[in-house]
């Protein structure tokens, strides 16, 4: 059977065909089958990318999640080696009993190793530990005209650098071998507190962040005026002491994709008041498993499909620490005015931690993530107005997530963008790549 | 713990069933013909936790060596808990019309191959008075359809040396697990269209293939509800089954 793949947000729809990788030595084979056939394709981990940037210009893409057999695995030292599609859930699942947990977790643990590497994802520590490329040693990269070589700071470092959040363009990385980090407990320390604006956030973040390793806030985008910003701010470091013991991510599962989408103005409303009144008005402190402190959204399966047919789009942007409070504001206040909230708003400090990837995404500042239901209204009026606000402050948008930035602000955001088309492999194509460096 | 003997160790199925072992520290023993991929898949297993890993390179249409293969498993294991034989091919079934040499090939690969390493295990696991034969079969074997009748001819034959061995070895204490899988999303079946709710990923069969073999289960039918659908099929009479493009 062909599988169709889709990316997470739906949107823009446009299914890949599959052609699975089950052993490595199945890519090389299988990539000059598709070039023969359909000029370029792309490497497509677990479907986590929203917008394009998973999806191939020719809609056939290489599959590389079967490819995940774990190569060697030193609990002594914590250091893993893997092939390219295990996932960061696989990984935890051996190394938490061992004591060992991911340096840098994005917010699902759904992603493939060698998707982490492509988009230098990022988390809750990246104030403290920098992106995802902090914890990585080394990778394989296979290109289509030369063979495989192992990318590192010291073997073939330009390679290292362009492929780290290079988007799956210079190549097929086929294993990487990251470093671990030691824990006593799977269990997590947390402090919520809640904060009446947006001021408040950034006090807040300024003071916790120094003293917590992990933080993230959720913002109430429905509230304006003096309530504009409010929100709940979550820090929290492991436990030292306590069991060490790896969950089940999935405790439900949303088994169809309803025709229109369930989050609509109406149920944002009742959420969002709901949830802002159920934050204690005091600091709680609290002992929470690992899994619904980094990973709240992975406990329902296919949560994506919540959004309907037509899909959803987020929009994240990290904005430079000198601007971020007023630009930050003023994205929120567009929100408020259109009266379209977004489900998920988070809202994070990313700190000075610099990335060897060139194309990396996060910068000192504050990054902002909002989720949308897919319709025509939001490419022509909404993120129009979202794109001015991050120009003007300097900011830029998430390739990983996006689904609508112009070729002319990825090109001011990312100029190493020449750097990377120069290096690309002329065998791997991009949607979000055709439409971003023309 | 288990001391386990895998047979055709890469395919997906197999590897699947071998994970959960290796998570339970069991000690493997694995027989492939491609030593590559034999060698990544016993660092996977070394990995997740399997106690030991021996790979050992063998074509299991080469009858004549099986008897060291299985010396060699037992020097290693010293006993063994469970044999899974889980290798075979998905013949193209005009070919097969076409070609007698093709057609005899497919057949004593997932045929008169299994059978014959079957009597050697049986008689050797006999001696040992204990564990269990895993024998992967198919659906495709409960009746001969027009559009995979070798194939299934081939684990039809499978599925009756298995019963008659069961009762055989019923007395020496050993036991044999005949498992039927339906379709599942591996190399075998790619290019096959399928309607996606027909396919079972290897992890949800190899969950039931562990929980079926530790339950003792004579004939495991994996997902479960090719149970409902093989006795359908072996329903349909004859003269309308003649007719039929199964």
């Amino acid at each position: 059977m062909t599988a169709s793949l889709t990316s997470w947000g739906n949107y823009p729809s446009a299914p890949q065909s599959a052609h699975p990788c089950h052993w490595q030595a199945d890519v090389g084979p299988q990539w000059q089958r598709l070039t023969e056939s359909h000029s370029t394709t792309l490497p497509f981990g677990n479907g986590r990318s929203y917008g394009d940037s998973c999806l191939a210009g020719s809609d056939h893409v290489l599959q590389l999640r079967p490819l995940n057999r774990f190569i060697e695995a030193d609990w002594d030292n914590g250091e893993l080696c893997a092939e390219a599609g295990v996932t960061l859930g696989e990984i935890l699942q051996l190394a938490i009993p061992r004591g060992w947990f991911l340096h840098v977790t994005p917010g699902t643990q759904h992603v493939t190793l060698g998707g982490a590497v492509a988009n230098d994802v990022h988390g809750k520590n990246h104030h403290r530990c920098g992106t995802f490329a902090h914890s990585l040693m080394c990778f394989g990269l296979h290109r289509s005209v030369q063979p495989p070589m192992v990318c590192s700071p010291q073997e073939n470092p330009q390679w290292f650098a362009a492929t780290i959040g290079g988007l799956g363009l210079t190549g097929v990385i086929t294993w990487a071998r990251i470093r671990l980090r030691k824990i006593q407990s799977s269990l997590i320390d947390s402090t919520r507190v809640r904060f009446d604006c947006l001021d408040d956030f950034f006090a807040l973040s300024a003071d916790m962040d120094a003293r917590h390793e992990y933080s993230v806030a959720w913002i109430d985008c429905l509230a304006k005026g003096n309530a504009l910003g409010r929100g709940c701010f979550t820090a929290g470091d492991h436990r030292e002491t306590g069991p060490l013991e790896a969950t089940a991510p999935h405790s439900m599962s949303i088994s169809i994709c309803p025709p229109v989408s369930l989050i609509n103005p109406f149920t944002l409303k009742v959420f969002n008041l709901h949830y802002w009144k159920r934050q204690p008005p005091d600091r709680q402190y609290r002992t929470v498993a690992y899994n619904p402190f980094f990973y709240p959204l992975d406990s329902i399966e296919h949560w994506n499909r919540l959004y309907g047919r037509k899909g959803f789009q987020q929009f994240q942007c990290v904005l430079p620490a000198s601007v971020a409070a007023v630009a930050v504001g003023e994205l929120l206040k567009s929100i408020a005015c259109s009266g379209r909230g977004s489900f998920l708003a988070v809202l994070k400090r990313c700190g000075d931690i610099p990335s060897p990837g060139w194309l990396s995404f996060p910068m000192p500042g504050t990054s902002l993530a909002l989720d949308f239901p897919q319709d025509i209204e939001l490419t022509k009026k909404l993120f129009p107005c979202f794109d001015a606000i991050v120009r003007e402050a300097g900011g830029r948008l998430y390739p990983a997530k996006d689904a609508h930035m112009s070729g002319t602000d990825f090109r001011q955001a990312y100029p190493a963008w020449e750097q990377l088309e120069a290096m690309r492999d002329p065998a791997l194509m991009s949607r979000l790549w055709q439409r971003v460096i023309r | 713990m288990k001391r386990i003997l895998i047979v055709g160790a890469t395919s997906a199925i197999a590897c699947a069933c071998a994970r959960l072992w290796a998570a339970d520290r069991s000690e493997l023993f694995l027989v492939g013909r491609d030593r590559e991929k034999l060698q990544q898949t016993c660092a996977d297993l070394q990995a997740r936790g399997a106690r030991s890993v021996t790979a050992f390179v063998m074509d299991a249409g080469d009858i004549a060596a099986h008897s060291a293969m299985y010396d060699q498993c037992l020097a290693t294991l010293q006993t063994v808990d469970i044999c899974l034989i889980a290798y075979g091919s998905l013949p193209n079934q005009h070919a097969c019309e076409q070609s007698v040499e093709q057609a005899m090939a497919q057949f004593t690969n997932n045929g008169s191959s299994v059978i014959a390493l079957l009597t050697l295990l049986a008689n050797r696991m006999a001696v040992q008075q204990g564990g269990t034969l895993a024998v992967i079969s198919s659906v495709a074997g409960d009746r001969g359809r027009p559009s995979n009748y070798l194939y299934g001819a081939a684990k039809a034959a499978v599925s009756t040396f298995c019963e008659g061995l069961r009762a055989r070895l019923f007395k020496s204490g050993v036991h044999v697990i005949t498992i039927k899988p339906g379709f599942v999303d591996t190399p075998m079946t790619h290019g096959l269209t399928l309607p996606s709710w027909l396919i079972a990923q290897p992890d949800t069969v190899a969950r039931r293939i562990v929980a079926g073999i530790n339950r003792q289960v004579a004939v495991l039918y994996v997902p479960g509800f090719w149970c409902a659908i093989m006795l359908t099929i072996r329903a349909i009479p004859q003269s309308l089954f003649k007719r039929l493009n199964l």
